[in-house]
C-alpha cells in the first residue's frame, strides 16, 4: 500500500463524469485514468492544481468547500479576502462597498489576505540575505507548486523558502489580535474565500506546519454568486463598516505574476502555467540554467487572477488590481497595517515552515533489479504502441500505458489499436476484446440495448458509405 | 538495459536531451534524486563537450540494479594533454567565448567530481573516449 500524503479538495462528480478523458490528458503529474467509464486520481500523484477542473467538459470536477452557514457556529466571524476577490467586480463596485457586503452577509470582521505581505516581504529579504541556502530560492507561496516540487521534483525540495505564505501570516495575526480581546480559540472562525483548490488543500492538510490557524473554506464562486446578487439587488443603504488601513501597492499586486519577483534584488524570475513551470523546473533540475536566485512559481496562468475558482476574465481581473495599485500608490500609503505592526514580534517568531519533505512518486516499484525488469517491459511494450496518445485505453499516452502495463496495473488490451490487430491476427477473442472495452468505458456506457437504439442509423451510415451513388 | 544516443557536433540546441532522457529513466527506477543529480551533471558535462569540440559521438549508457555505466567515444581533435585537461580551469577557449560565460574549464573536473569511477582515452587527431560509472548507493 502507498501511503496517502495528502488531503485532496479536487472530487470527480460520479452521476456526471462520462470519462471522456480530458482531464486526463491535461494532468500535469499524470494522477488521471479512466477506468470503469470514469475519471480515478490518484491521491498520491494530485497536486490539487486544478487543470483538470478547468478542462472538464461536464463540470463533473468540483471542489470540496466548507458549508457556508458554518461561519455562523463561531462568535468571531473573520472573512478572510484576497485582492484577486474585489479585482472580478467592476470599478464602480469599490471595496467598502464589498466589505459591507460581506459584513451584511453574517460576517463581523473583513480582512484582505495581503495584509501580512509587508512583514513577509521583510522576512524574504532577510532569509536571501542568508547566504546559506542553496540557489535558487524557490517562493513558497502557491501550495500547489510546492506539492508539485515534493513529487516531482524531489532534489528541488531544499529549494524552497521555508516561509509561511501571507495567508498564514494574516491569519495568525487576526488569532492573536482576537486573543487579546479575549476571545477564546472555539469562539474564532477565520474563513478564507479560495480561488484555488491548491490554497483549500493546503489548510486541510499544512505542508510544513502543523496546524493552519485558517478554520474553513468557502470558494471563491460561490462567494462571488453571494456578493453579486447583493449588488445586482441595487440596495442603496449598505451598513457602514470600520475602515481598514488600505494595503500598500505591492500588497495588492503580490499574488499577480511578478508580484513577488519585482520586489527583490538580483536576478528573479517569474513563471506562471504550471506546465511552464514544469518545463523551467526540469531546466533547472539539470543544471542547465543556472545564477538564478529567486524563482517566483505559480500553478494558474497569470497566477491567482486566473485561479480555477475566480469567476472574472484574469487578465480583466490583472487590470484592476493594477488600477487599484496605482490608485493607492498615489495616496502615499506606506508602512505596515496596525494588525501586523502591534503583532510583529509573535509574527516573526512564527513565520518559519517546518522542514518540507520530498515525496517522490513512485514510478515502478520493487527492489532496483525488479525496477529494472519493470523499465525494461515498459519500453519494450512502448515500442508496440502506436503513439498516438489518444486516451482511448483510459491512460493519458502510450507511455503511460506501457507503464501501468509493467506494473500490473493496465493490459497491452486496453489500447485499440493492439486489440484489432490481435483480433484479426486470431489471437484475441472479440468477446474478451468487448470486455476489456467495458472495463474501460463503463458497462452502463456501451451496453448493448442502448446502442441498439444507434444501431440502425449506424447501419445507414454504413450503406451511405459503401454505396456512394444510391 | 542500455540506452544508446548519437550526438552531433555544434548541435548546441540538442545539447542536454539524453541526460534528460536517463533522467526520466533514473526516476523510474527510483534512484536517490541526489545520485540522479550527480549522473546527470556529469552526463550533460560529457555531452555538452562532444557537442563543443567534437564532429560526431556517440553515448552508451548500461542502467544496472546497483550502477550506471556511461561510455561517450566521439570523432573529433582529441585532447593532447588530459592531465592539463582534468585542471580546474584549464581550458582551450579563446578570451572571447569565457567572457561569454562558457568554456571555464570545469568540464572534465565537474565529471570526476560527480562519477565513481572515471576513465579517459585520447588520440590527438583522431578522439576521445570518456567512460565512468556511478554506483547508486553511497559508499559507506
Amino acid at each position: 500500500m502507498e501511503t496517502k500524503y495528502f488531503h485532496h479538495a479536487l472530487r470527480v462528480v460520479e452521476n456526471q463524469c462520462i470519462g471522456c478523458t480530458h482531464c486526463m490528458k491535461v494532468c500535469p503529474t499524470g494522477a488521471i485514468r479512466v477506468i470503469d467509464g470514469l475519471a480515478r486520481i490518484d491521491d498520491n500523484r494530485c497536486v490539487d492544481c486544478g487543470m483538470c477542473l478547468r478542462s472538464c467538459p461536464l463540470k463533473a470536477i468540483i471542489v470540496e468547500q466548507d458549508d457556508f452557514s458554518r461561519i455562523f457556529k463561531y462568535k468571531h466571524r473573520v472573512a478572510l479576502i484576497p485582492a484577486v476577490l474585489i479585482g472580478q467586480f467592476p470599478e464602480e463596485a469599490p471595496t467598502p462597498l464589498i466589505t459591507s457586503i460581506l459584513y451584511e452577509l453574517g460576517f463581523n470582521k473583513v480582512v484582505e489576505v495581503e495584509t501580512g505581505v509587508s512583514l513577509l516581504k521583510q522576512a524574504m529579504e532577510e532569509y536571501m540575505s542568508q547566504k546559506t541556502h542553496p540557489h535558487p530560492l524557490i517562493s513558497s507561496f502557491c501550495p500547489a507548486i510546492v506539492r508539485l516540487i515534493q513529487v516531482r521534483f524531489p532534489a528541488l525540495v531544499e529549494h524552497i523558502m521555508l516561509l509561511k505564505p501571507p495567508l498564514d501570516i494574516t491569519a495568525l495575526a487576526i488569532r492573536q489580535e482576537l486573543y487579546k480581546s479575549g476571545a477564546l480559540d472555539d469562539e474564532i472562525g477565520i474563513f478564507y474565500v479560495t480561488p484555488c483548490a491548491a490554497k483549500i488543500a493546503a489548510i486541510k492538510s499544512p505542508v510544513g506546519d502543523k496546524e493552519s490557524p485558517v478554520t474553513g473554506v468557502i470558494n471563491m464562486d460561490t462567494m462571488y454568486n453571494k456578493i453579486y446578487r447583493v449588488i445586482k439587488a441595487g440596495k442603496e443603504d449598505h451598513c457602514v463598516v470600520p475602515e481598514n488601513q488600505p494595503l500598500e501597492k505591492m500588497a495588492i499586486r503580490w499574488t499577480l505574476t511578478h508580484g513577488e519577483a519585482n520586489n527583490f534584488e538580483g536576478r528573479c524570475l517569474a513563471i506562471d502555467e504550471i506546465h511552464n513551470v514544469i518545463n523551467f523546473l526540469e531546466k533547472i533540475e539539470n543544471e542547465d540554467i543556472t545564477n538564478i536566485d529567486f524563482l517566483e512559481l505559480r500553478a494558474c496562468d497569470q497566477s491567482c487572477a486566473g485561479g480555477v475558482l475566480v469567476q472574472g476574465n484574469r487578465f480583466l481581473v490583472r487590470e484592476r488590481l493594477k488600477n487599484r495599485a496605482r490608485n493607492e500608490a498615489r495616496k502615499n500609503n506606506t508602512g505596515m497595517a496596525p494588525l501586523i505592526a502591534d503583532n510583529q514580534e509573535y509574527l516573526m517568531k512564527h513565520i518559519g515552515l517546518e522542514e518540507l519533505q520530498a515525496r517522490p512518486l513512485i514510478h515502478l516499484t520493487g527492489e532496483p533489479a525488479d525496477a529494472l525488469r519493470k523499465m525494461d517491459l515498459a519500453r519494450r511494450a512502448l515500442k508496440c504502441l502506436p503513439h498516438l496518445d489518444c486516451g482511448a485505453c483510459g491512460t493519458p499516452s502510450c507511455e503511460f500505458l506501457a507503464n501501468d502495463i509493467a506494473m500490473g496495473k493496465a493490459s497491452i488490451k486496453q489500447c485499440f489499436y493492439i486489440s484489432r490487430l490481435l483480433e484479426k491476427q486470431g489471437v484475441l477473442d472479440p468477446d474478451e476484446a468487448f470486455t476489456t472495452l467495458c472495463h474501460i468505458w463503463g458497462k452502463d456506457k456501451i451496453r448493448e440495448e442502448r446502442w441498439n437504439t444507434h444501431f440502425q442509423y449506424l447501419n445507414e451510415l454504413l450503406d451511405k458509405e459503401n454505396n456512394p451513388d444510391k | 538495459m542500455e540506452l544508446k544516443f548519437h550526438i552531433m557536433g555544434g548541435d548546441f540546441s540538442n545539447a542536454g536531451s539524453a541526460s534528460s532522457e536517463i533522467k526520466r529513466v533514473l526516476k523510474q527506477i527510483n534512484v536517490p534524486s541526489d545520485i540522479i543529480k550527480s549522473i546527470v551533471v556529469a552526463l550533460y558535462e560529457a555531452e555538452v563537450n562532444i557537442v563543443a569540440h567534437a564532429y560526431e559521438g556517440d553515448m552508451v549508457v548500461d542502467v544496472q540494479p546497483d550502477r550506471l555505466i556511461a561510455v561517450l567515444s566521439d570523432k573529433g581533435p582529441g585532447i593532447p594533454d588530459i592531465e592539463l585537461a582534468m585542471q580546474e580551469g584549464y581550458s582551450t577557449a579563446s578570451p572571447k567565448v569565457r567572457e561569454m560565460g562558457f568554456g571555464a574549464g570545469m568540464g572534465l573536473p565537474n565529471i570526476q567530481k560527480n562519477t565513481d569511477i572515471l576513465n579517459i582515452s585520447s588520440t590527438p587527431g583522431e578522439g576521445t573516449k570518456v567512460s565512468f560509472t556511478v554506483f547508486f548507493k553511497p559508499k559507506s
